[in-house]
């Protein structure tokens, strides 16, 4: 499975091409970063997800969230599947604990607008 | 006819950020007029994150952002007026505005910050050949029907334009289920950051086309297919080139543009960032008329928005309690070569503070090159830069000292770094 590798740092403006080879040597860096982020990304690539829910709500129908922290990359359409089935209420805060512990990542997705009513 | 001391045209993140900073320098009569139904004004739909990181030093949503502004105006008690539109803005800074609370109504400022964003450039824009059928919209208008109204636009989409909203809709439309077949560009780079092109698009195997524009949209009464093309160095399609998309929504991220119509109404001059020309204190030609945000130029950071429009705020303050002098003597400030804008227009070196900022952007990506500032004929500042990209914009602290006021204009421009001056 493993084989070199050329990737995009999105760590800075510079978006240096990393080449990363079989046994995870990172050249074309310019800096340290695009070295932990080419092995994280290689490894384990993590993503935050954003989406919205519907809420009953008397302002938005839908609102807005995200994973506390990053989830792994393979469970973005997992946890979007538990986040499309919640059916929220009014009054939401941002912050507020929509789901404790998402597909088992033990990741939070929590609400990030204030809907009073 | 009621009178405040300042009227903010935009309660979206430049008109609030403006209002606090104003209200905490001493002026109290403040009236943000917003046209939306929130305050916050684009973050509303920008439920992404990456907001945040330089200013509140963490990562935050659109409106995780936005909320922890508006707390700042309801804590204050800054008085804010939502649906409410403003039709027209006199030289005497008087400003009409049509709301259901008010109606028509006229009311007076002493000082004015203008933030009222900016706008997306449509298909009318561009003139793509074909069919004209329901289907092709904005990436803004679809991620505000999307985020806000919960409905998707779409189930196959091809986007024209690698702007960052159009990559970040590329992601957002396909983590709802959509199919999200490609993106085209005209130019040979991406107009987005990098970041976009690796999270928004390689996640999702979206391919980007680049030196590709649409070169037909075919569908009667609904968008059923487009062709795209190559384009030649002239940018002009090439025959023989095209690919054929069955799609039935296309979205545009072609560009924005600063919504400067008020202050255009009164016949101000601009800059190149079609935007205001103003003054290192965000002043426009018509004194106390302050511009920022958005409407002075389009930023990538939300971030740098809040921060230039404290500094609008600020001064506006001061122009209210006559801190504020005009000077005869201004320097001008201008794009060189390699630069397309250059924020602010004019330094008025007796009112500067000690460092000025000078927000710019450059016109291509370029590696390898200095920033040289100059006054006149002589270089007062050169920085090097590994690699400069249009799409995110640069921001130097000019230290005033380096300037004298008989120096001449001051001009930025890009010089290779081979090149010996």
């Amino acid at each position: 499975m493993k084989q070199d590798r050329e990737l995009i740092c999105i760590m800075c403006p510079n978006g240096c091409m990393l080449h990363v080879d079989e046994n995870l040597n990172v050249t074309g860096n310019r800096c340290p970063r695009g070295v932990s982020y080419a092995k994280d990304e290689l490894t384990h690539p993590t993503r935050v997800v954003t989406s919205t829910a519907k809420i009953d709500s008397e302002v938005l129908p839908v609102c807005p969230l995200k994973t506390a922290s990053p989830i792994p990359k393979e469970k973005i359409f997992d946890v979007m599947k538990e986040i499309n089935a919640l059916h929220l209420k009014a009054p939401v805060h941002v912050g507020d604990v929509l789901i404790g512990d998402v597909c088992h990542t033990g990741v939070a997705v929590v609400a990030t607008r204030d809907i009073e009513k | 006819m009621r009178e405040y001391q300042l009227v903010v045209i935009g309660g979206g993140s430049a008109g609030m950020a403006a209002a606090i900073s104003a209200f905490d320098k001493g002026v109290k009569e403040i009236l943000i007029l917003e046209k939306g139904e929130f305050l916050g004004g684009v973050l509303n739909q920008c439920i992404h994150n990456g907001f945040g990181l330089t200013y509140f030093k963490e990562e935050l949503t659109g409106p995780e952002f936005l909320t922890r502004l508006s707390k700042k105006v309801e804590e204050r008690g800054i008085e804010y007026e939502l649906n409410a539109f403003v039709i027209g803005l006199g030289k005497d800074k008087t400003v009409t505005y049509i709301s259901p609370k008010s109606g028509l109504e006229k009311i007076k400022a002493q000082a004015i910050v203008m933030a009222t964003g900016c706008y997306e450039r449509s298909a009318g824009a561009i003139a793509i050949p074909g069919d004209r059928p329901a289907g092709i919209l904005t990436a803004g208008q679809a991620q505000l029907y999307l985020n806000e109204y919960g409905y998707l636009v779409g189930k196959k989409v091809f986007i024209l334009g690698s702007g960052d909203i159009g990559l970040i809709m590329a992601r957002r439309m396909s983590l709802e289920g959509a199919k999200v077949l490609g993106v085209a560009e005209i130019m040979p780079y991406s107009n987005g950051l990098n970041r976009n092109i690796v999270q928004c698009l390689q996640d999702y195997g979206i391919p980007l086309y680049l030196s590709h524009t649409v070169s037909r949209c075919i569908g009667k009464e609904r968008l059923e297919a487009i062709e795209i093309s190559k384009v030649d160095e002239r940018l002009k399609p090439i025959p023989g080139t095209e690919m054929r998309f069955e799609c039935d929504v296309l979205l545009l991220s072609i560009g924005l543009i600063p919504y400067n119509s008020l202050l255009d109404n009164l016949g101000l001059p601009t800059s190149n960032s079609r935007g205001a020309a103003v003054n290192e204190h965000m002043e426009t030609a018509l004194p106390g008329v302050f511009s920022c945000g958005n409407v002075l130029h389009v930023h990538d950071l939300v971030d740098n928005v809040v921060v230039e429009a404290e500094l609008a705020g600020e001064s506006a303050a001061l122009y209210i309690k006559g801190e504020l002098p005009e000077h005869e003597k201004k320097l001008k400030v201008g794009p060189g070569n390699g630069i397309g804008y250059v924020v602010p227009s004019f330094v008025d070196l007796e009112n500067a503070s000690e460092k000025i900022d000078l927000k710019f952007r450059v016109r291509k990506p370029s590696k390898n090159v200095y920033i040289d500032i100059k006054q006149g004929d002589k270089s007062i500042k050169r920085i090097y830069k590994m690699s400069i990209i249009p799409s995110e914009m640069e921001i130097i602290k000019l230290p005033k000292s380096l300037l004298s006021n008989d120096g001449g204009d001051i001009t930025v421009s890009l010089q290779p770094k081979e090149e010996t001056l």
